[in-house]
């Protein structure tokens, strides 16, 4: 069975290229490019893996998205990708006991990372 | 100069010496730190070693080797990192693998560099680290002093800058490899997309060169009795090419001049944002009234369209940077979020203010008021 990764991102470019590569990879994609439409989905089907952008409707609606799929699904990974880095002073890593508690994501990549990479780190959480 | 304590832990004597050398008169400066940063090293053996270290004297930086006698590198991460030390750690490691990588950065570390390293390779990642230390204690600065505010300006800017970026970049990536075939065809939409996010690119930074006008302050305005009217047909005609293009026309009623004291290219920005969300928001075939009037003490700017509108909580978030209202019929009009925070900014400066009535699929008309004299004892006083 191919297996279904739910893509959710409001920036239409950011989302069609993932779409490209994530179909690219094998895989089935289920699309959304809000948080809001994320949350319905989710409410809705199952996923093998989710990828949800950080800044939505809101600078954390990632994050929110990422904690409501948990609580119906904890053992689906979750990918959190984001433009924003530490550098400009959002710190978003993962980095206090606290996030990580509320912070239901598996992984947190920077947007911009190379299909391939995107890839195995697919594939290492899916174990495949 | 101010000095950064730097933990070196390695059990190799020649890399810890090798550091030393190259850091000794090294030093770091960014345009916006105040001043530039150098290096006092301190040594360590063993990860039980360093832990005493941190333990007992504050610690800029490790630069932490995995492989050690005793525990390892890892476990002294994740020592400091359970401790909530205010450290940055940076990894050193000859068996710099993926999956250490992910595993350290996750813990907290900074970043890596594989040994051997080159000092050119280590002088680069010490750049790194000192300015993400720099930025994260900045951070925590402007948190306690209340400046979040700027700094979430940054971040977001910043976030709104590279978005296109990587677009741009990963439809590049997919033409340079020929993904989906061989001709300039199979690329269309991705090419006019890349041309549509380097537009919104371009949109950005005009915002953000108006923006930098304003918080220039006042030295570089210009304030001497200007005609509102006449502003306000340069203002048209210069949006007339986007309204042609959506078909939209653009009536101003009576064109009789209008005074008032102050600076035509901040009121020119007024306009300019006013009439382009009035065509860019409105239906194809719809129309913009533009009314300028004038009383006693203030001047009144009106321009309406038969656009889109919105609802009464969107009207709410408006004026707030960045913000920008996101649902199926805005879904294709580019744009930066600031135009609107500007055009109140503005008012704000000319003691008025910003009024908005809209009523979504019909329309929506602003109405901005500038006293004509707000600026007027300002000038006396700077002469
Ligand atoms: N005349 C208008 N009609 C409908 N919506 C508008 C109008 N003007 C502004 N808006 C809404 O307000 C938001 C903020 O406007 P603005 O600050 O000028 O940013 P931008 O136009 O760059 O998106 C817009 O994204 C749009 O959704
Ligand atoms: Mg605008």
């Amino acid at each position: 069975m191919t297996k279904k990764v739910l893509i959710v991102d409001d920036d239409p470019d950011s989302l069609s290229l993932l779409k490209f590569h994530v179909e690219g990879f094998g895989f089935e994609t289920i699309t959304a490019d809000s948080q809001k439409e994320g949350e319905e989905i989710i409410r809705q089907m199952k996923p093998d893996l989710a990828i949800f952008d950080l800044m939505m409707e809101n600078k954390d609606s990632g994050f929110i998205l990422s904690y409501k799929f948990k609580k119906i699904y904890p053992d689906v990974p979750v990918i959190i990708a984001t433009a924003v880095t530490a550098e400009t002073g959002m710190i978003f890593g993962l980095d206090t006991e606290e996030e990580k508690n509320w912070i239901k994501a598996d992984l947190y990549l920077e947007k911009g990372i190379r299909p391939d990479q995107l890839h195995r780190e697919i594939n290492k959480l899916l174990q495949l | 100069m101010e000095k950064l304590k730097v933990l070196v832990v390695d059990d190799e004597p020649g890399i810890r010496s090798g550091i030393h050398r190259i850091l000794r008169n090294f030093s770091v400066g960014y345009p916006f730190m105040e001043e530039d940063f150098q290096f006092e090293l301190i040594e360590a053996e063993t990860g039980e070693k360093a832990i005493e270290i941190i333990e007992s004297m504050p610690v800029d930086i490790i630069l932490l080797d995995n492989k050690l006698p005793g525990i390892n590198g890892i476990d002294v991460l994740e020592y400091i990192s359970k401790k909530q030390y205010d450290v940055q750690v940076m990894m050193i490691t000859s068996y710099a693998s993926l999956d250490l990588a992910v595993k350290a950065t996750n813990i907290g570390a900074y970043n890596f560099i594989p040994k051997p390293f080159t000092p050119d390779e280590l002088k680069v990642a010490m750049e790194g680290i000192t300015k993400h230390l720099f930025l994260k204690r900045m951070t925590r600065q402007l948190h306690k002093e209340g400046k979040e505010v700027r700094f979430q300006f940054l971040s977001v800017l910043s976030h709104e800058l590279k978005s296109p970026i990587n677009a741009i970049e990963g439809y590049l990536q997919i033409m340079k490899e020929k993904q989906v075939g061989d001709k300039i065809d199979d690329y269309e939409v991705m090419i006019s997309r890349s041309i549509e996010r380097l537009k919104g690119m371009r949109t950005l930074i005009m915002d953000l060169l108006d923006l930098t006008r304003l918080e220039s302050g006042k030295k570089q305005r210009e304030i001497k009795k200007i005609d509102l009217s006449e502003i306000t047909k340069m203002a048209i005609h210069s949006i007339e090419p986007m309204a042609i293009q959506k078909n939209v026309r653009i009536y101003y009623d009576n064109g009789e001049p209008c005074y008032l004291n102050g600076d035509s290219a901040e009121v020119e920005i007024i306009l300019n944002n006013l009439l382009s969300n009035a065509v860019k928001y409105n239906k194809e075939g719809g129309q913009v009234y533009v009314h300028v009037k004038g009383t006693d003490d203030r001047v009144i700017i009106k321009v309406e369209d038969t656009g889109i509108g919105m609802t009464e909580e969107d009207q709410e978030k408006l004026f707030q940077e960045f913000v920008r209202i996101k649902n199926v019929k805005t879904k294709n009009i580019t744009g930066s979020g600031l135009g609107l925070s500007i055009v109140k900014r503005l008012a704000d400066l000319y003691a008025g203010d910003v009024q908005v009535t809209s009523k979504p699929d019909v329309g929506t008309s602003f109405a901005v008021t500038l006293m004509k004299n707000a600026e007027t004892t300002d000038t006396i006083l700077l002469q």
